[in-house]
């Protein structure tokens, strides 16, 4: 019984073993011959995508999952040769549920699957921890959204972001605050994520600096419904505005409770606040709050208009957020990819700090951390049961970078790794 | 009197103790209307039945369901929503009902953490069905009732605040009754306590058990609109957290004890109340309002360290 026990066993493990290699050749088989046969076989490339799909965040993480594969899809119909094949991308969409731990075992997976770059996380929290993993691996790490500025600051050579940092964007609200709300004393609330503490801190620096009294700062998590006891708290220290670094589940039950305790002072967020859901849950209380987003209102994007119309028609819903970063984060990528005429890690790495692409949300090109040069930071208030457009702060003068470079052919393709 | 002088008084210090108490006691019913359900569950089978939250969260939803589809018509508020809550209930009753009869009946003399786990199955499998069919966005849930708030001591409260609040009193008085004064209630005190020989005096056992899950199913119904309609939003996980507090409460009050659920529940509102108004305060700003659930879980703890049971529990020991 034992011996015979071991014998099925080591069996096992040796068909194992065998459908292994034979899977891993598979992989590479095909690209070896293709490319010596028929030149004209599709290069395959691998983009991971994570962002939270389930959970209370799920449907901004699925609004960047849309918009990633909006653009996935328009690169793939555009027939890019890259090295006399033609490039067809897949994106891996997996679901990091916002959870840092959850973020670092789908970095993992996305190494494990040999992505040729990955977008996202969406959150901070889930950037900041697989960021290291990409690091590691060498894996390009183009981040749509995550704003926490600590994510550029490690000196990865793996990691870009096309949007504005929280040091920007917390800078402009603290300074919005104490200038034109010409509050005295703000009430400052966070969900003691990556995101929101950051983007607080940064805000209470800069409204301290203008002048204005931080008089209560108040914590809560990425998953409460109820304020009414800090809320209770905040309304006893009178401030003027209540500051909230969080995402929009929490800010729309935060503003309609607000209301009910007869709290009069302004309700001011950054963009984890400042969405179309935001509107419709928060009603009536939604009148009059503030937030902000990084970059120019989607409307005044260069590519913005058309991009609502396509975004509409594909999904039949409006965009929450991220949508059209998410968008040009996998352009960049795939400008790279042409650039490059390969889709390599290695080549798209070598690639990207030259990026000067005209995107849906700006002109994008980057400074030596990866960040987005010349960000712009928005400023809106609710008004009609829409996002109104304050003033907006900073960004490129009128006149745009010159588009994208021409792919230049080049040595011949690599296979895809 | 430098003592008064050197200090300050805060403007608003009673109006803030108010309100936090109001606070709590709304958050605490809420609860307690939950914990009716998980006791009741448990006072009769031992079962903790972990699906209890999302049985909530469908409820909320399915109203919420109802309201939208008689917008349009120009029925009073109050109207809609009592059909509203009267379809849910019975949604959720046939849903408790079909629950009970798939995931636990088969598994009623499997070993305990059988049942465990398939009711934590339940609970995910309703969680993904119902993000399948609701989306994952939140909803806003309208207005029906009257949402002025009145005054008190300068403390602000609104209608659905003491709907809420009467709500858990008046369905822990009618479980009372039930349980302790009818025949129902009798051959439900008989199956708990010992399902076998409750069968020879002629009790049906598999009917006791699935009247249980009916009525807490109704209690987790009238709870989800409830619950939306205090914070005016539903969720396809908003049954998730809140089912733990509940569950909470059932243990601090004495699982199985049905004045003890409502107790546990209050008491638990209160405290996270308080905790987050008053102990950043109390402790000079180390522990900040986040440190609530801490807070709670100590008092938790505290209590079940001198009574294992609860604070209002029988001896449950050799069933625990």
């Amino acid at each position: 019984m034992q011996t015979r026990f071991s014998h099925a066993s080591l069996l096992l493990s040796l068909s194992a073993a065998l459908a292994l290699a034979a899977c891993g050749k598979k992989e590479e088989a095909p690209a070896a011959a293709v490319e010596a046969a028929a030149p004209q076989g599709p290069l395959v490339v691998k983009l991971g995508h994570s962002a939270p799909l389930t959970g209370p965040q799920a449907h901004i993480g699925k609004d960047t999952e849309y918009g990633a594969q909006m653009a996935v899809d328009d690169a793939n119909a555009a027939n890019i040769q890259i090295g006399g094949r033609t490039l067809k991308i897949e994106l891996l969409g997996e679901d990091d549920q916002a959870d840092p731990k959850q973020g670092t075992i789908v970095a993992q997976k996305f190494v494990d699957a040999k992505v040729n770059a990955v977008i996202g996380h969406m959150n901070s929290g889930t950037t900041l921890p697989a960021s290291v993993t990409y690091a590691n691996a060498n894996i390009p790490q183009v981040s749509a959204s995550a704003t926490n500025p600590e994510y550029t600051k490690r000196g990865y050579k793996t990691a870009f972001r096309v949007m504005t940092n929280d040091e920007a964007q917390g800078k402009v609200l603290g300074e919005f605050a104490a200038g034109k709300l010409a509050a005295k004393n703000i009430a400052v609330i966070d969900d003691k994520t990556q995101y929101g503490e950051g983007i607080a801190n940064e805000f209470k620096k800069a409204a301290e600096a203008k002048g204005a009294k931080i008089v209560a700062a108040e914590h809560t998590d990425d998953k409460a419904v109820d304020f009414a006891a800090i809320l209770t708290k905040i309304k006893a220290t009178k401030p003027d505005v209540i500051f909230f670094g969080g995402m929009d589940p929490q800010a729309a039950p935060m503003s309609l409770q607000m209301k009910k305790l007869g709290i009069k002072a302004v309700l001011l967020m950054g963009d984890g606040g400042c969405t179309a859901d935001f509107l419709k849950n928060a009603g009536a209380s939604a009148e009059g709050q503030y937030c902000s987003k990084p970059g120019v209102p989607t409307e005044q994007m260069p590519g913005g208009p058309a991009f609502i119309e396509k975004y509409k028609a594909k999904y039949n819903a409006p965009i929450q957020l991220y949508a059209p970063y998410a968008y040009d984060a996998v352009m960049v990528v795939v400008e790279a990819i042409k650039r490059a005429n390969s889709a390599d890690s290695a080549a798209i790495l070598a690639e990207l700090p030259k990026t000067s692409y005209k995107g849906v949300t700006t002109d994008i090109t980057f400074d030596e951390k990866g960040d987005i040069k010349d960000a712009a930071v928005t400023l809106y208030v609710a008004k009609g049961g829409q996002w109104a457009q304050v003033e907006t702060v900073g960004g490129k003068p009128a006149e745009a970078a010159p588009a994208a470079p021409a792919t230049a052919p080049a040595a011949p393709a690599p296979a895809a790794k | 009197m430098p003592f008064f002088t050197s200090k300050p008084v805060r403007f608003g210090l009673v109006e803030t103790f108010v309100q936090q108490l109001i606070n709590g006691l709304t958050l605490g019913s809420i609860y307690a209307l939950v914990a009716l359900g998980y006791t009741m569950v448990y006072g009769i089978l031992g079962l903790i039945n972990f699906a209890h939250g999302e049985v909530v969260m469908i409820g909320a939803l399915v109203a919420l369901a109802v309201y939208k589809a008689l917008a349009a018509t120009l029925l009073p508020p109050a109207l809609i929503l009592l059909i509203g809550l009267t379809i849910a209930a019975a949604t959720c009753m046939v849903l408790g009902w079909a629950i009970e009869r798939i995931a636990y009946r088969p598994l009623r003399n499997a070993p305990r953490l059988a049942p465990l786990i398939t009711a934590i199955g339940v609970s995910i499998v309703l969680q993904q069905l119902a993000m399948l069919f609701w989306g994952r966005s939140y909803h806003s849930v309208p207005a029906l009732l009257p949402t002025e708030s009145h005054d008190i001591l300068g403390a602000r409260i609104s209608d659905v605040q003491i709907i809420i609040m009467l709500a858990a009193a008046l369905s822990m008085a009618g479980l009372i009754v039930l349980v302790l004064r009818s025949k129902l209630g009798r051959a439900m005190r008989a199956t708990a306590e010992k399902p076998e020989v409750a069968a020879l005096m002629g009790v049906d056992a598999n009917k006791i058990v699935a009247l249980t899950f009916i009525i807490g199913s109704a209690l987790a119904a009238l709870a989800g609109v409830l619950v939306s309609a205090n914070y005016s939003i539903a969720h396809y996980q908003m049954g998730f957290l809140l089912g733990l507090k509940a569950f909470t409460a059932a243990v601090l009050g004495g699982i199985g004890n049905i004045g003890g659920a409502v107790l546990g529940g209050v008491l638990l509102g209160i405290i996270e109340a308080m905790g987050a108004g008053y102990i950043g305060d109390l402790t000079g700003g180390v522990l900040g309002s986040h440190y609530q659930d801490i807070f709670c879980f100590m008092v938790l703890i505290t209590v079940l360290v001198f009574r294992p049971s609860g604070l209002m529990g029988e001896k449950v020991s050799e069933r625990a």
